[in-house]
């Protein structure tokens, strides 16, 4: 086979497994949208922030320590103990349920019936606050996160690839770890909205918030409850994207990433964020290889956003959105 | 007991439909404007100048441009930050290409340039709609600040790829370049503001205006009623360009002088100008003004209060300001998600009753 189409080949499994990530903040973003019909903005904030959490905690950080040393004159940073992973993980989740119900009380109810460009800038508002809190809550330096996910390349594939094309093709474990890892999260979260009582309540309210009421489900628990989802869908980004890049700013940036993937699939539709993110994943490296040394290249950037625009022209609600229904 | 309209007569249909119907309105505009153009020009140094009066200038334009579209027409846009891009970039090539033309005009048609920019990326506004559109702006944001890094063309091959605003004068005064007076600065970006803000409200209250607040309050039954949105839609896209335009043409040559395009045109500008007019006012041309002013200010407080008052470090301050803004802008939709301006209105309404409010 002729070296190029290996190449192609190796860059379209390479952005299928960079469009699972992609999926899985999108996924986020779909949760509570349905749920709730607000636009999130601050899910790649959420993200960067429960990366952070994690790090602090394993580390054992004092939080606050920077403001507490310039405030008191101290020279406290450590408690000087590690936390296992799992503890901490199960620490941090535990955190962003606690966010998510400090967001319902505080912010959403409040905003109740209000427009919905209103709530979007108030979820922008929300992660300009997370951004700050969590610097001075933790620090802004770059921070590594390990939780013994396997990395680097896999020999077992190089060397398979090798023997059948004499070209090994290099996938990151890590990569694989966030594919199985997305896949197991979509059974669930299926799982738990087909069969679970509040999975059950979870639809209702996305079908129709007033019928729901009407039934008695309560909207407040619900949002409570669709944040939480999504704070923990942030976890599993934020670890995954900070294993893999360092925890730092930039990880919040993995929203911008995540919002053409939904328009492409729907801004409704779970399935829709699983293969818009492959589709956008695929798409930009395959786009990056073949037309990114004509143009200077780092088209990563935008091709994304224009593939997204030029299929709404096509189809305004994406690929799996509810059919757009106007009426006077 | 001075705000009212008890007395005040109109015998004509143009006193009717000023402005400022209220003469201590119209008083506090006239007054607004002589201490504008001719006490400040007198008082101004270059820390009020660099760090205050003329961003809020600059962006006052780029308000009143997004506030055209989003607030008036109803149209979503985080492209924002790139098509300030496109002012700049434009007004950088016209100043080194024609440096015998005035710098006015650059900035003017550096202004029309972004308007066809604006136009060709509005389009798909006729086919997408609500949030969709808003990411799909991000479209222009991140293609146009990449296509500025990437093409030589554009930033004149310079090595840095910076593109830095050579000295040009207006009537022999320097308006651009490391030379400029404060007060050549900001009364260059006032003539600009007063201008366009005077456009922008006669705009907004006549038939353009009225066929932007109709599709943006529903777009097919503004259809039905003869209302083209074609021409609606693109018009709001084309005006809110030429403003957004004529505010990054001004903010590149007169403000900073010198431009690394992701750094000074990313899409923290576009949140940042969205900011400004959901705290000022959706669809208030004082909300422009009122949200460019609590949005420049807010920061400038911040710093001298943290920094200078209170001594911390920097990077402390910087994150509570992070925090501080966006708990405000938080704070602010939960109280008064229509801004500033109603505030304003509010307290007008309670000024015209007292002191007797029964």
């Amino acid at each position: 086979m002729p070296d190029q189409l290996l190449f192609a080949m190796e860059v379209t499994l390479n952005g299928l497994m960079a469009g699972v990530l992609y999926s899985l903040v999108a996924l986020g973003f779909v949760l509570i949208f349905k749920a709730s019909g607000i636009f999130n903005y601050a899910q790649g904030v959420m993200a960067l922030f429960a990366a952070m959490t994690l790090v602090g905690i394993q580390k054992g950080q004092v939080p606050f320590a920077h403001l507490i040393n310039a405030l008191l004159g101290t020279e406290v940073h450590h408690f000087g103990w590690h936390v296992p992973s799992i503890l901490a993980i199960l620490l941090t989740a535990g955190v962003m349920v606690v966010f998510a119900w400090i967001v319902e009380r505080v912010v959403l109810k409040h905003l109740v019936n209000q427009p919905d460009i209103i709530l979007f800038m108030a979820t922008i508002g929300l992660a300009y606050f997370m951004e700050g809190f969590g610097d001075l809550m933790w620090g802004a330096d770059i921070k590594k996160l390990d939780v013994g996910l396997p990395q680097g390349i896999n020999i077992a594939i190089d060397d398979t690839t090798f023997g059948w094309f004499g070209y090994g093709f290099f996938i990151d474990n890590l990569d694989i770890v966030a594919t199985v890892i997305a896949i197991l999260l979509v059974i669930s979260l299926t799982v738990f909205s087909q069969y679970s009582k509040q999975g059950r309540a979870l639809r209702a309210v996305a079908d129709d918030h007033q019928a729901a009421l009407s039934v008695g489900i309560s909207l407040r628990f619900i949002w409570v409850l669709v944040w939480s989802i999504a704070g923990f869908v942030a976890l599993v980004a934020g670890i995954m994207w900070g294993a893999k890049s360092g925890v730092q700013f930039s990880l919040s940036l993995i929203a911008l990433k995540a919002l053409p993937v939904l328009m492409l699939g729907g801004f409704t539709s779970i399935p829709g964020a699983i293969i818009g993110g492959l589709i956008i994943g695929v798409g930009e490296k395959l786009f990056e290889f073949a037309i990114g040394p004509l143009v200077g290249g780092a088209t990563e950037n935008w091709f994304a956003y224009v593939l997204a625009l030029i299929f709404l022209v096509f189809r305004p609600q994406g690929l799996f959105g509810e059919k757009i229904i106007e009426r006077v | 007991m001075i705000y009212r309209e008890a007395g005040e007569y109109k015998t004509s249909y143009d006193a009717d439909s000023r402005t400022f119907p209220i003469k201590f309105d119209r008083m506090g505009y006239y007054t607004a404007m002589a201490v504008a153009f001719l006490v400040v020009p007198f008082i101004i140094n270059d820390y009020w100048a660099s760090a205050v009066a003329v961003p809020f200038l600059i962006y006052v334009i780029a308000a009143l441009g997004l506030n055209i579209l989003t607030g008036f027409a109803g149209q979503v846009s985080l492209g924002t930050g790139g098509f300030m891009a496109v002012g700049a970039y434009a007004c950088y090539k016209l100043m080194t290409g024609f440096p015998e033309v005035s710098i006015f005009f650059h900035v003017l048609i550096a202004g029309g340039v972004t308007a066809i920019v604006g136009v060709l990326f509005g389009l798909p506004s006729l086919r997408i709609k609500g949030f969709y559109l808003a990411v799909a702006t991000l479209a222009a944001q991140f293609f146009l600040v990449w296509l500025f890094n990437k093409v030589p063309w554009f930033y004149n091959h310079s090595a840095s790829g910076q593109i830095n605003a050579p000295e040009r004068t207006v009537f022999g005064i320097a308006v651009t370049g490391p030379n400029t007076d404060a007060w050549a600065k900001y009364l260059f970006c006032l003539i600009f503001v007063v201008v366009l803000a005077w456009i922008a409200r006669n705009l907004t209250r006549g038939s353009v205006g009225r066929k932007w607040m109709a599709i943006r309050d529903m777009d097919i039954a503004a259809e039905i009623i003869g209302v083209n949105p074609l021409m609606a839609k693109l018009t709001a896209f084309a005006v809110s360009s030429f403003f957004v335009g004529v505010a990054g043409a001004l903010f590149f040559s007169v403000y900073l002088g010198a431009v690394e395009v992701g750094e000074a045109f990313g899409i923290q500008k576009s949140f940042l100008v969205l900011f400004m007019i959901i705290i000022g006012g959706l669809g208030s041309i004082f909300g422009a003004f009122a949200g460019a002013a609590f949005m420049v200010l807010l920061p400038v407080l911040l710093k001298n209060i943290l920094v200078g008052g209170l001594g911390w470090p920097t990077d402390l301050a910087a994150h509570l300001e992070f925090m501080i803004v966006g708990g405000l802008i938080v704070a602010f939709l939960i109280v008064e998600p229509h801004g500033l301006a109603q505030l304003w209105r509010l307290a007008k309404e309670k000024l015209r009753l007292w002191p007797f409010p029964h």
